[in-house]
C-alpha cells in the first residue's frame, strides 16, 4: 500500500476526546496492549494525526514517534506502525512466513498462503482456541515457543508478520481470510496491502 | 501530581537497533539493496550484532535451508536490487554535482536590494526552514516565493549575497562551493521601458 515514498502531509493536533476514543479502539483491538497503554499513549502526550494517500491516517505521538495508522478513515482498522511492533512484539497476534517469502513481502507483494503453510511458516496450531475468546479471557492468548499463536485469527483482523530465522517483525496488515481457511485451502492471498519494512510509511519523515 | 503507581510501571518496551544505512533492523539488511554499506556500518557500529548476523556459520545455515534453484533466484534478485540502488545513487550524485544555486542581487530602488536564492531544493533542503534560518541570521525579512518559471526561491531583504554564500557553505557541508553562483541583477529602466512600449 505504501510502496512508493510518501510525502509527509500536514499534521494536526487531535482533540483529547478523539484521543480517548482512539485509545478505546486500540484496547478493544489489542487487549494484550492493556498493561503498556500508558507507555504507548501517555495521557499527557500530544497525539497528532497526519493524512496519507488512500484515506489513511497516521497517528504520531509528540511529533516524533509514529504509533498507528488507520485505514479508510475513522472507524477503519487501527494498525500499529512497525516501530511500535518492534517495541512491544508480544502484544500483537502474529503469523510467520518462511524464509523464501521474505524478499517478496519486503518488496510489497501480497502475502500468499504457501508462505505460511510450508515448513518454515507458522499459523495457529491445529488445536488452537476458537476465534472469539469468551469475555474476560482476552488476555489468555500468546505465542508459543514454536511461534504459533494460541488462537485462530479471523478475517479482517490485523496481524503482525514475523519471518523465519528473524527476531523482528517484517510486516503488518489485515488478514484477507481467516487462519482456519488458510490451513484448509492452502492457497490464495492472505494479507494484501501490508505495511512492510522499508516502505514509504516506514521511511516517512514525521518531523 | 505524583503518579501513585510509579513503582510497578511496565518497562518502556524493547529498544531495537536499526541500521544507520538502510534504516531496517540489521537482520533485514540483506533485503535492502545496500548490503555492502550496511555490513560496513554494522561492523563499525555494532560489532556484536555483526558477528551474530554475518558470521559464516549463520550464513551457511541460512542458505542450506533453501533449494539450489531458490538460492540462485534469490542471488540474482539481490544482485538486481543492488545494481538498482547503485544506479539510483549515482544518478543522485550526478544531479547534485550538476545543479547550481543562484544567488541573485536584485536592485529594488537604487540603494535598496533584495537577494534571491534559487536552486536550494536540489540539495534536499526544506526551503521554508532555510528561509526562516536566513531571516534569523540576517535579522531581515525572508520568505519563500514562487517564480513564474516554476519552482520556488527564497527572497531575503537587503543585500546579503556574499554573506549568504558563506553561510550556506558553512551550514550545509554537502554543497560544493563551485556550484554557487552570484548574479547581479540591475534594474534597467530603459530596457524595461522599451519592453513596455
Amino acid at each position: 500500500m505504501f510502496k512508493k515514498d510518501l510525502q509527509p502531509g500536514t499534521k494536526s493536533k487531535l482533540k483529547s476526546s478523539v484521543q480517548r476514543s482512539l485509545r478505546g479502539a486500540l484496547l478493544s483491538t489489542y487487549p494484550l496492549l492493556t498493561p503498556y497503554i500508558d507507555d504507548v499513549l501517555p495521557k499527557k502526550g500530544s497525539l497528532e494525526s497526519m493524512k496519507l494517500p488512500d484515506r489513511n491516517t497516521l497517528y504520531i505521538l509528540d511529533g516524533t514517534t509514529p504509533l498507528f495508522y488507520q485505514q479508510d478513515g475513522p472507524g477503519g482498522p487501527v494498525i500499529p506502525h512497525l516501530r511500535l511492533v518492534h517495541r512491544y512484539p508480544q502484544c500483537f497476534p502474529t503469523i510467520r512466513i518462511d524464509r523464501g517469502a521474505i524478499r517478496f513481502v519486503l518488496s510489497g507483494a501480497t502475502l500468499m498462503a504457501p508462505g505460511l503453510t510450508s515448513k518454515g511458516g507458522r499459523l495457529p496450531a491445529d488445536d488452537a482456541d476458537p476465534e472469539d475468546l469468551p469475555e474476560g479471557e482476552e488476555m489468555e492468548q500468546e505465542v508459543d515457543e514454536e511461534g504459533r499463536w494460541s488462537r485462530e485469527l479471523k478475517q479482517g483482523e490485523p496481524v503482525v508478520i514475523m519471518a523465519e530465522g528473524k527476531t523482528e517483525a517484517c510486516a503488518v496488515g489485515t488478514l484477507a481470510v481467516g487462519t482456519k481457511e488458510v490451513k484448509a485451502k492452502g492457497k490464495g492471498p492472505v494479507v494484501e496491502d501490508a505495511h512492510f519494512l522499508g516502505d514509504g510509511l516506514w521511511r516517512i519523515a514525521v518531523d | 501530581m505524583a503518579d501513585s503507581e510509579q513503582g510497578d510501571r511496565p518497562s518502556e518496551g524493547r529498544h531495537v537497533i536499526y541500521c544507520g544505512v538502510c534504516t531496517l533492523p540489521p537482520e533485514y539488511c540483506e533485503y535492502g539493496g545496500t548490503v555492502k554499506k550496511c555490513q560496513e556500518w554494522l561492523e563499525a557500529n555494532q560489532p556484536e550484532m555483526y558477528a551474530k548476523i554475518w558470521s559464516p556459520e549463520v550464513l551457511e545455515a541460512a542458505t542450506a535451508a533453501l533449494s539450489v534453484d531458490a538460492q540462485k533466484r534469490a542471488a540474482r534478485d539481490a544482485q538486481k536490487k543492488a545494481a538498482k540502488a547503485e544506479a539510483a545513487e549515482a544518478k543522485q550524485n550526478e544531479k547534485l554535482a550538476s545543479s547550481t544555486i543562484t544567488i541573485k542581487r536584485i536592485e529594488r530602488n537604487k540603494k535598496k536590494f533584495v537577494t534571491a536564492v534559487f536552486g536550494l531544493e536540489a540539495f534536499g533542503l526544506d526551503l521554508k526552514k532555510v528561509a526562516k534560518d536566513l531571516g534569523k541570521k540576517f535579522a531581515t525579512g525572508s520568505s519563500v516565493t514562487k517564480v513564474p518559471s516554476g519552482g520556488e526561491e527564497i527572497v531575503v531583504q537587503g543585500d546579503v549575497s556574499e554573506e549568504l554564500e558563506e553561510f550556506l557553505l558553512e551550514k550545509y557541508k554537502d554543497i560544493p562551493g563551485e556550484n554557487i553562483e552570484l548574479v547581479d541583477d540591475k534594474k534597467k529602466k530603459k530596457a524595461a521601458a522599451a519592453a513596455a512600449t
